[in-house]
């Protein structure tokens, strides 16, 4: 197979199995939570406390200003990748093509300059909390094989898509390739890893905040 | 596999609702949690980091409740959760975690890692690895109606002292009363002036009010070790004596957990809702101060500070009410800089006080306390639960420090207008 070939494999089949596994896989997760119930609070709720688990969702992205100074490398590392994550697969212009030709909406992107030190950030933020789950004696206990398959396979797309965006490798059609396999890659792990949280962690929260609401108290 | 490991994992799996399985499914090993706990900052030793002390419970999960889970233990390559394992984890569930639910609210996907601790501890005591002080205290509670095995006869000795203390009578089964006030064992043998201050104050504000001789313990050791047949047990003796009383109300004093278990948990361990309310004693007399019915004179002057417990303000909702009642009586009061629903707990609570293991452990984390109030430059520290004021009382004096303790209902009381 050479890359041409590789390439076109990536564009089409490898694409669709992706996409159905990630999509299959994250419909299996919803179910293996939501099957599983709960019971009803039989214990009468604090009034003046409705649509605590929504806002829990938004309150729960700003930490409290003590909290933010305890994980400060934590926080900060995670704000700036995840948010360069998605700035770089939202707003340039090879992926907006391929969303519109999916599902038929485009959007204007980012100039390329901004999109460019947006993906330097988010790759710089990444390594730096790789460097921290290595260093920090609490992440690094934590730490087991599945997280640092997670942060592989999430970084894999940032740093190939850059080489390609920049040419630098002599063959652009192989490295588009292998940055296509990359998405796919994570695709395929995404619902088996911890990178389920991008969906759960709503789930969480919703439950989270309507415990809290049920005491009168906002979390 | 034993019998009472099967006993325990089957009340495990018994657990294991939508709520877990989205929390543990949304776990990213940041470690936040960690800094929210005060036996980890404390320590600065990782295995203190809360989300690692709920593992067997996520390891049950991920191998029974996910598809990826169950391939791998096909595959033979889950590890089987055993006894030894779970002997290993029971410091961890139960010695250094208070329940104080700080941690709930700062991890970043929305954990509630205190809700996950409490279930876990029901597969735990039914396996057999809860501490044996908790296990005696349980026992205790259901033998004797108290974790210290506070009888009827001791109560009534500390009624008569604190009628003749304040030449008021003392209401015990009092048919139709509006409300049963509660005591915990703490509060009748180490500061039976609670009993005495209710006098003063309902005779003052006009509350009608009583003891139950069936029913006078608040404190639910059942909760703090996990098992829900006994904590229901010890609600319903509670719910039946309030129920036949015609009561409308239900006092919780001043004890965390005891109001947990009575106003949150309560209802579901008995499986219905109660026919009366439950209030705790700091709403009750912000009631009463709204309404006019508690008026005090005169200002504590010398600085005071309070000390929120965990139960009453994270997992409880009553955080203005204390702050609005030390308005009317405290000159100078100043709030620890990290207060109400984002305190710090004693480092005593959910059972860890009253298990000797943990002895050592808690009087450690008392330095986060103490750093909270080296800053403040207090002479009094009021607070609202008789465990925490023990457990306070014990650190303080570890740590020689010169703060002296006193209970809020207490401190209205000596500031009633004649």
């Amino acid at each position: 197979m050479n890359a041409m070939e590789l390439l076109s494999w990536s564009r089409g089949p490898g694409l669709g199995i992706a996409t159905a596994v990630f999509l299959f896989g994250m419909l299996l997760r919803l179910f293996e939570i939501y099957s599983l119930g709960r019971k009803p609070d039989l214990a009468p709720a604090r009034p003046n406390s409705p649509g605590s688990g929504w806002r829990t969702i938004i309150s729960r992205s700003v930490p409290e200003a003590p909290v933010f100074r305890r994980s400060a490398v934590t926080l900060t590392s995670g704000y700036l990748f995840h948010i360069g994550f998605f700035i770089v697969l939202l707003f340039t212009v090879p992926h907006i093509t391929l969303f519109e030709s999916v599902i038929g909406i485009g959007w204007p992107a980012l100039p390329t300059p901004v999109v460019d030190l947006v993906a330097v950030v988010a790759i710089i933020a990444m390594l730096v909390s790789l460097l921290h789950r290595l260093l920090d004696p609490v992440k690094r206990f934590l730490s087991g094989f599945g997280d640092y398959v997670a942060w592989s396979v999430t970084f894999l797309p940032l740093l190939t898509g850059y080489m390609a965006h920049h040419h630098l490798l002599p063959d652009y059609t192989l490295m588009l390739a292998i940055h296509i396999l990359s998405v796919e890659l994570l695709l395929v792990l995404f619902p088996f890893t911890k990178l389920t949280h991008m969906l759960t962690l709503f789930i969480a929260r919703w439950y989270n905040g309507e415990w809290f609401g049920h005491k009168g108290v906002a979390s | 596999m034993s019998a009472t490991l099967e006993k325990g994992l089957n009340a495990l799996r018994e657990q294991i609702d939508a709520p877990i399985a989205s929390y543990f499914s949304s776990c990213v090993r940041c470690g936040m949690c960690a800094e929210a706990c005060l036996f980890f900052t404390e320590t600065r030793d990782p295995k203190y980091t809360p989300i690692h002390k709920l593992e067997p419970m996520r390891r049950l999960w991920e191998q029974e409740y996910t598809l990826s889970g169950r391939v791998k233990k096909w595959l033979g390559l889950a590890k089987p959760i055993t006894d030894e394992e779970l002997e290993a984890w029971s410091p961890l569930v139960y010695d250094s975690c208070t329940q104080c639910g700080r941690c709930s609210m700062v991890c970043p996907v929305g954990n509630d890692l205190t809700y996950m601790i409490r279930k876990l501890r029901e597969g735990m005591a039914l396996s057999g690895h809860a501490p044996p002080d908790v296990v005696s205290a349980v026992n205790r509670t259901v033998t004797l109606g108290s974790p210290m095995g506070v009888k009827l006869k001791a109560l009534q000795a500390q009624i008569r002292d604190q009628e003749a203390e304040t030449g008021l009578t003392v209401p015990i089964n009092v048919q139709g009363a509006d409300y049963l006030a509660l005591l915990s064992s703490m509060e009748i043998m180490n500061f039976p002036e609670y009993i005495g201050s209710l006098a003063r104050i309902f005779d003052r504000a006009g509350v009608s009010w009583t003891l139950s001789s069936e029913a006078f313990e608040a404190t639910n050791s059942g909760i703090q070790i996990g098992q829900a047949d006994l904590a229901g047990a010890i609600v319903m003796r509670i719910v039946t004596a309030a129920e036949k009383l015609g009561v409308k109300s239900v006092i919780s004093p001043e004890c965390g957990h005891a109001y947990t278990a009575l106003r949150w948990e309560g209802p579901n361990l008995i499986g219905r809702p109660y026919r009366f309310e439950v209030v705790h004693i700091l709403e009750l007399l912000d009631q009463l101060r709204r309404t006019g019915r508690l008026k005090t004179r005169g200002k504590v002057a010398e600085p005071l500070t309070f000390h929120d417990p965990c139960q009453l303000v994270r997992r409880g909702g009553v955080v203005a009410q204390p702050r609005r009642l030390l308005g009317m009586i405290a000159a100078d009061f100043r709030e620890m800089d990290e207060h109400g629903v984002w305190n710090w707990c004693c480092g005593g609570g959910g059972g860890v006080s009253a298990s000797e293991r943990a002895n050592a452990l808690q009087l450690t984390s008392f330095r986060r306390k103490q750093a909270q109030l080296e800053k403040l430059n207090v002479e009094t520290m009021v607070t609202a639960c008789a465990n925490c004021r023990i457990v306070l009382e014990e650190g303080l004096e570890h740590h020689h420090m010169d703060i002296k303790l006193v209970g809020l209902t207490e401190l209205i009381a000596e500031h009633l207008e004649e």
